[in-house]
């Protein structure tokens, strides 16, 4: 009895349960997406001075909950469903314990609705870090907790999918590069979980009156074990998605597995030692434990994502050529499928995550540098390149993708499609920029009026700042309307988009399985890739793309160095 | 078509690595380790390092050094709110409390001259953020954070809280005078 359907339009294999919960995944995550950008939108309005539209209880609200709903219920809803989708699809094999997958993603949803709920109650505007001693409603944490055990519980369905497809031998030789990526992630959020197990219990505890007193640094080193963590799952699994990309509209194959595997394999080792970058300017910690941690160890995982920025537009780049864009140096990246979205989301990402996010975590993570940066809204600046453009953009690529294979529907507005991810990115990029730019010369970041209404003294930043902040507003409004582009888009075509297989309706777009005589297939084995014959090893693959990495060493380090010369200026410490 | 394939050899791992990998690996290395020593470089030849001495204490411990510097040294009041200017002699201990929504007292400092700064929060976790010059710090309720100060340009400093600290966190703001 088989219970996979073939997709004939790429020759994935959908088992039932891994298809239906993918689905139901990926429509929570785009709620969740939706409920944060109109609280960006929100948030930002009332960050741009001249339109200053929240009431101050309002914004912090707001922002509380556009920082949950973005970072954590957005971002994870939709990592289940590509850790559903890199073990099951990929490896062609049946789903562990789909009980058990539906039960995390019903824990998943409660969770999400509770955490939610107690922010809209008002009690609990403590922002996404919610840092003791200030508390919030009981049923705050108990989402977060709910929510975190669910997502654990999809981890080890992944993992238990995996152990399945080895014993029944549904592939030959190792895992795809893309689920090895898919690992890396997984195991990060066993990691992740942990950490938010260790802090949040207690926390809640506490709010209920069950513990007297939480030690406020505990709390931020652990606590940051959770929030930095699990921005690194977001790195490892949308560098994965990256890959996939590459070879599913490519055909591109890694440059060499040992390479990406290897950098996956440091992001495992070194990638959660960053809970420290958010420590570097606390009281009581000591230089030695601040220089490792904040490092990766000597910058190990940094090494990992620059060997990743080579090698996925590097992979590009050497399928490209072979298609016959050999001429130059860049020829490959002018005749790239730019009109493809999700092309254009996957390279836009690549950039934006590598120039910006990149270069500006290493600066503000650098131990005396993070002096200047600590707590400005420089910092939303840099996660929001690394996170709203390095994994959402690449997420909403995906969903591009994965809209006629997954959920056998055409694509609506295929011209809007085409230039949202420009949109998006774009808007971005103002923003991120901007704030950035506000960050230093000082603007604090989660606070509501860069005025000080109301307040015994007065100070005032500079005029630049200010304009900064208006042109900042104007980026994120931009970026708020491509996100609601993409969301029309993509739940537009679940409901209204041409049905790719007949029985693909309403109901399925949003997990109810097709009827069983659709899933009649029996997978083969998963063949090894077919053996490509080695170009002499004199020459460079890839060499455009070896210049673009160099292009952005030369940022990095010229950007770092003019960091330590604006330290160099501010009153000497010791 | 291999990253979402089994790799096309079963002895991946020993296949050789193009060359502009290893040259980039190589250059990305020699960099991270630049990035590393910087670190320890700047403990020994730069001016702006965080110390790391700080104690535990509490809000009412800290609270009476506080008040016990204000009665020392206070110069004048300022504002309707009385809020007292305090210029303690070069060289000594001068503490600030962060409290909701107050960072107190006023100090007034003499450029050039190296103090010892304490920092405590009387409630929830504060941000200082020393504008326009943009240095900023953690504050914790329970910890006593010191560090040494050495102001090199006179003007009037404005002191922000940079953590979000509950409805008046925008009306939280400092001052620090430094005289030539």
């Amino acid at each position: 009895m088989s219970n996979f359907r073939l997709c004939p339009d790429t020759g994935l294999y959908f088992d039932r349960n891994a298809e239906s919960l993918m689905k139901v995944n990926a429509v929570a995550a785009a709620v969740s997406l939706l409920l944060a950008g109109l609280l960006a939108l929100g948030v930002a309005l009332t960050r741009w001075p001249a339109v200053h539209l929240l009431p101050a209880d309002q914004f912090y609200m707001f922002l509380t909950a556009h920082g949950i709903d973005a970072l954590i219920f957005w971002i994870i809803f939709f990592e289940i469903a590509i850790l559903y989708f890199a073990s099951s699809t990929l490896l062609r094999c049946r789903l562990a314990a789909p009980r058990w997958a539906w039960s995390g993603f019903a824990l998943m949803v409660i969770g999400a609705v509770l955490t939610n709920i107690a922010v809209f109650q008002g009690n609990s505007s403590v922002m996404m870090t919610s840092y003791v001693p200030m508390q919030a409603a009981p049923h705050f944490y108990l989402g977060l907790i709910l929510f975190a055990v669910g997502a654990l519980i999809g981890c080890f369905v992944f993992f238990g999918t995996l152990v399945i497809a080895k014993q029944e031998q549904t592939y030959e030789g190792s895992i795809p590069l893309v689920t090895f990526g898919a690992v890396t992630a997984a195991i990060i959020a066993v990691f992740t979980i942990a950490c938010g197990a260790i802090i949040l219990v207690p926390t809640f505890l506490w709010s209920i009156g069950y513990i007297a007193h939480i030690d406020p640094a505990m709390y931020r080193v652990i606590w940051w074990g959770l929030g930095h963590s699990s921005q690194q799952i977001n790195v490892a699994a949308h560098v994965s998605v990256w890959y996939l990309v590459g070879g599913l509209l490519l055909g591109a194959r890694p440059m060499s597995e040992k390479v990406s595997r290897g950098a996956f394999l440091l992001y495992i080792l070194f990638l959660q030692l960053a809970s420290a970058h958010h420590i570097l300017v606390d009281p009581g910690i000591s230089t030695e434990w601040k220089i490792f941690n904040t490092s990766y160890a000597m910058y190990l995982a940094v090494l990992a994502s620059m060997i990743h920025g080579l090698t996925v537009p590097g992979s590009m780049e050497v399928a490209l050529r072979q298609k016959g864009y050999n001429r130059g140096m860049f020829e490959w990246l002018r005749k790239a499928p730019w009109g493809n979205p999700t092309f254009s989301a996957t390279f836009i990402s690549i950039i934006i995550f590598g120039f910006i996010g990149g270069i500006t975590g290493v600066v503000m993570g650098t131990e005396q540098i993070n002096l200047i940066i600590h707590n400005t809204i420089y910092v939303p600046a840099h996660f929001h390149a690394t996170v709203a453009v390095g994994t959402t953009l690449t997420f909403m690529g995906l969903t591009y993708l994965l809209i006629p294979v997954l959920f056998r529907r055409r694509m609506i507005l295929p011209t809007l499609a085409k230039w949202q991810p420009y949109l998006f990115g774009g808007g971005m990029t103002i923003l991120i920029l901007f704030m950035m730019g506000a960050g230093t010369l000082g603007v604090s970041r989660r606070h509501w009026d860069m005025d000080f209404a109301g307040a015994a003294l007065s100070f005032e930043y500079s005029g630049m700042a200010y304009t900064m902040m208006g042109i900042a507003g104007i980026g994120a409004v931009i970026a708020v309307f491509a996100g609601g582009a993409y969301l029309l888009i993509t739940v537009g075509s679940l409901v209204f988009g041409k049905k790719l297989e007949e029985s693909a309706g309403l109901l399925q777009s949003f997990g109810v399985p097709l009827p069983s005589r659709a899933y009649g297939v029996q997978p083969e084995v998963l063949p090894m890739a077919k053996v490509v014959e080695e170009h002499g090893s004199a020459g460079f693959e890839a060499p455009g793309t070896f210049v673009l990495a160099m292009v952005l060493l030369v940022s990095f380090v010229v950007y770092y160095f003019i960091n330590w010369k604006y330290l160099a200026s501010v009153w000497p410490l010791s | 078509m291999t990253s979402y394939l089994p790799p096309a050899q079963r002895i991946w791992w020993k296949m050789p690595v193009g060359r502009e990998e290893i040259v980039w690996i190589a250059i990305a290395l020699v960099w991270c380790l630049i990035l590393f020593f910087m670190m320890p470089f700047w403990h020994v030849y730069g001016k702006q390092n965080l110390s790391t001495e700080a104690y535990q204490t509490t809000p009412a411990q800290f609270g009476l050094k506080v008040q016990a510097m204000i009665d020392q040294y206070t110069v004048r009041h300022e504002t309707e709110q009385q809020i007292p200017v305090v210029a303690p002699p070069a060289g000594s201990d001068i503490y600030m409390l962060g409290r909701l929504w107050q960072w107190w007292p006023i100090l007034e400092l003499e450029k050039g001259q190296t103090y010892r700064l304490h920092l405590s929060s009387m409630d929830w976790q504060h941000g200082f953020s020393l504008q326009p010059v943009n240095i900023n710090m953690q504050i914790l309720p329970g910890y006593e954070m010191v560090l040494n100060i050495t102001p090199d340009v006179a003007g009037e400093y404005g002191v922000v809280c940079n953590e979000y600290c509950g409805i008046g966190h925008h009306t939280m703001l400092g001052r620090i005078y430094v005289k030539e």
